[in-house]
C-alpha cells in the first residue's frame, strides 16, 4: 500500500531520515517504533505530503506520489493523525468531523449561496455520518463543544474520528495513544482492529506503548538514526539485540520507561 | 433641523460604507485568517476606477469616460479582484505574517502610483468631478436615495456572508484558519480556499472604495490614507468581533460614531492643537481598542459556530 525507497530528509546538519526504505502491506496494521529522533514523524510527514524529501521515492497504492501536496494524497485515500492533536479549535467537534469529506458540493461558493436541495441532502448525510462516528468513539456527548476546549485525550479521539469520516485506504496514526487513558486506549485499539478487519483499512502506526504495538501490529518496523533497523513480529523485535540496545533498553519491561516519550 | 437630517444621513452613509469594508475584512480575517494589512490599496483601486470611469472627460487625468455611476461598480470590483489575484497567488503560500507585510507594501505601491502618475489620476490633486448617483433628486432626497443604495448593497453582502459562514465553504475556510496542516491533511486545497477569500474580500473592498468615491464626489491621495481605511477598518472588526458578521457591522457603527464624534470635539481645540487633531483621534481610537479588548477579549459580539441548517 505504501512503499518508500531510499528516502533522505535533512534539516540543517541533521539527517532526520537517512536512506530509509520500507513497505506497508495492504490490509496490514504495521507498527513503527524507535527511539526519539529516529525520524519516525519526519517519515510520516514525508509520506503524508507535509515535507518534500531531499531524495527518494514514495509510492501510494502503486503510484509514485513523491512530492504530492497533502490534500491530493488525502483524496487518493491517505488519512492521518498528528503526534500533537491538530484539532480545529474554534469549531465544534461535530464540525471538525463534517469538514472532512473532500469535494463537498457546498464547498463551492455558488452552491453555498444557492443551497440547492442536493447540497442540503449531502450536508445531512455528512452530519449523520459524523454523529455515527462520534457515537462509535463515545464522544457524542461533546459534539457541540468547541474542539479547542476538549482534553488532550478527547482531541486525539476527534483526530481519529476524522479519519473515519471517509473511506481511506490507509491511515497513518502518529502516537494515537499519547495522553489517552488506558481504558479508552483499549477501546481505540478495538476500533482499529475492527476497521482493519471489517473495512480493510490499512494502518501504519507510530507508538511508544509496546503493549498496544504488540496487540495490534504485525509486522513491526524499528527505526533508528533515520534508517530501518529491523522488521519482524513483536517477538522478533523484543529478542533482537540491536533493538534492545537502540531503543528498548536493558530491562525486559523496557516499554514502561518510554511510554511518554516524544518521537 | 435640515442640518441635523443631513448630518444623520452622512453618518449613516459612512457607517454603511465602512460596514461594506468590515464585512470584506471579516471574510479575509474572520473566515480565513488572512492578515490583510493593505485594505487601503484595494479601496484605492475601486475608488479610482470609479472616478476615472464616471467623471466627465478631462485633460487632467485618464478619461473620464462619463459612464453611468452604477455601471462602474461591477468594474471597480472586477479590477480590484484582478489585482488581488496575482498578489494572492504569490503571497498566500507564505505564512501569515508575510502576507501582512506584503499587503502593506503592495497597498502603498498602489497608492503611490495613483498619487504620482499625474496622467492617470491627476496626482495629489485627485479627481473631484466624480458624480454621485441620484444627485439630481436634490437634497435631502438624493442623499437619502444614495443611503438606500448603500444599505441595499450592505444587506445583500450581509446575507451572502451569513450563508457562506454556515456553509461547507465557510467550514472549510475556518478549518484552514484554525489549523492549516490538518486542513490539508483532510483534503482541503488550502491555497485555493485562501485565494477565494482573498480575492472576493478584496473585490468587496474595491466596492467600498467605489461607494466612497461616489459619496465624496472626490478621490485623491488624502482619501486613501491607511489611517482612514486600513487602520479604522481593522479597529472596527476587532472591536465588533471578528468571525461574526453582525459584530463586523456593529464595530463599523460604534467606531464610526466615536470617530466622527471626536471631530466635533477636536474642532473646539485651541488653534495650535488643531493641526495635531488627526493624531489625537488615532490615539483616542487606540485607547478605545485597548479598553474594549480588556472587557471583551474577542469583540463585542464574539464568533459563534453557525447554527445548523437542517
Amino acid at each position: 500500500m505504501i512503499k518508500v525507497e531510499n528516502l533522505v530528509k535533512r534539516f540543517g546538519g541533521i539527517r532526520a531520515v537517512d536512506g530509509c526504505s520500507l513497505a506497508v502491506a495492504k490490509g496490514s496494521v504495521t507498527g513503527l517504533i524507535g527511539p526519539n529522533g529516529a525520524g519516525k514523524s519526519t517519515l510520516f510527514n514525508i509520506i503524508a505530503g507535509l515535507l518534500a524529501p531531499d531524495q527518494g521515492t514514495v509510492w501510494l497504492d502503486g503510484e509514485d506520489v513523491t512530492g504530492w501536496p497533502a490534500h491530493r494524497l488525502f483524496r487518493k485515500g491517505l488519512a492521518r493523525t498528528f503526534q500533537i492533536a491538530h484539532e480545529f479549535g474554534r469549531m465544534t467537534v461535530l464540525e471538525n468531523l463534517m469538514a472532512v469529506p473532500a469535494r463537498q458540493s457546498g464547498e463551492r461558493l455558488v452552491n453555498a449561496w444557492l443551497r440547492w436541495p442536493a447540497v442540503r441532502r449531502e450536508e445531512k448525510g455528512i452530519r449523520l455520518r459524523a454523529e455515527e462516528v462520534l457515537a462509535q468513539l463515545r464522544i457524542d456527548h461533546v459534539k457541540h463543544e468547541l474542539a479547542g476546549n476538549l482534553s488532550g485525550g478527547q482531541k486525539k479521539l476527534v483526530e481519529l474520528a476524522r479519519t473515519m469520516m471517509w473511506q481511506p485506504k490507509v491511515v497513518l496514526l502518529d502516537e494515537i495513544g499519547a495522553g489517552v487513558n488506558r481504558t479508552l486506549l483499549a477501546e481505540i485499539a478495538g476500533e482499529i482492529e475492527r476497521l482493519n478487519r471489517d473495512h480493510g483499512y490499512t494502518f501504519f502506526v507510530i507508538e511508544h506503548d509496546m503493549d498496544l504495538i504488540a496487540r495490534l501490529c504485525h509486522p513491526v518496523i524499528v527505526m533508528a538514526e533515520g534508517r530501518v533497523l529491523m522488521q519482524g513480529s513483536m517477538a522478533d523485535v523484543r529478542g533482537d539485540q540491536a533493538v534492545i540496545e537502540a531503543y528498548l533498553g536493558g530491562g525486559k519491561s523496557g516499554h514502561d520507561g518510554v511510554r511518554r516519550g516524544a518521537a | 433641523m435640515f442640518g441635523l437630517l443631513m448630518y444623520g444621513l452622512t453618518l449613516l452613509t459612512m457607517i454603511g460604507i465602512y460596514g461594506v469594508l468590515t464585512l470584506a475584512l471579516n471574510l479575509q480575517w474572520g473566515f480565513a485568517g488572512l492578515f490583510n494589512a493593505g485594505i487601503a490599496g484595494f479601496f484605492a483601486v475601486g475608488a479610482y476606477t470609479t472616478a476615472i470611469l464616471t467623471a466627465p472627460e478631462s485633460a487632467n487625468h485618464l478619461g473620464g469616460f462619463g459612464w453611468p455611476p452604477l455601471a462602474a461598480l461591477p468594474v471597480a470590483m472586477l479590477l480590484s479582484g484582478l489585482i488581488a489575484w496575482p498578489i494572492g497567488r504569490i503571497c498566500l503560500g507564505l505564512k501569515g505574517d508575510y502576507l501582512a507585510m506584503a499587503s502593506i507594501g503592495i497597498a502603498e505601491i498602489i497608492r503611490l502610483v495613483f498619487k504620482n502618475e499625474t496622467w492617470l489620476a491627476n496626482g495629489t490633486m485627485g479627481i473631484s468631478t466624480v458624480p454621485r448617483p441620484f444627485e439630481s433628486l436634490g437634497q435631502p432626497w438624493g442623499n437619502a436615495a444614495f443611503l438606500l443604495l448603500v444599505v441595499l448593497i450592505l444587506v445583500v453582502l450581509y446575507l451572502a456572508a451569513e450563508r457562506a459562514w454556515a456553509s461547507p465553504w465557510g467550514r472549510a475556510m475556518r478549518a484552514i484558519r484554525d489549523n492549516e496542516l490538518a486542513a490539508a491533511a483532510i483534503g482541503k486545497d488550502v491555497v485555493r480556499f485562501r485565494l477565494e477569500a482573498f480575492v472576493i474580500g478584496s473585490m468587496v473592498m474595491g466596492l467600498g472604495g467605489a461607494l466612497s468615491a461616489m459619496y465624496f464626489k472626490f478621490i485623491g491621495a488624502s482619501a486613501t490614507e491607511p489611517l482612514l481605511t486600513t487602520f479604522l477598518v481593522w479597529v472596527m472588526l476587532i472591536i465588533g468581533g471578528s468571525g461574526n458578521n453582525r459584530g463586523a457591522l456593529l464595530g463599523a457603527l460604534v467606531v464610526w460614531l466615536i470617530w466622527s464624534g471626536t471631530e466635533l470635539f477636536t474642532n473646539r481645540l485651541p488653534a495650535e492643537w488643531i493641526t495635531r487633531s488627526s493624531y489625537l483621534r488615532a490615539l483616542l481610537i487606540g485607547v478605545l481598542l485597548i479598553v474594549v479588548l480588556q472587557r471583551f477579549a474577542r469583540g463585542i459580539l464574539p464568533e459563534r459556530p453557525p447554527r445548523r441548517i437542517d
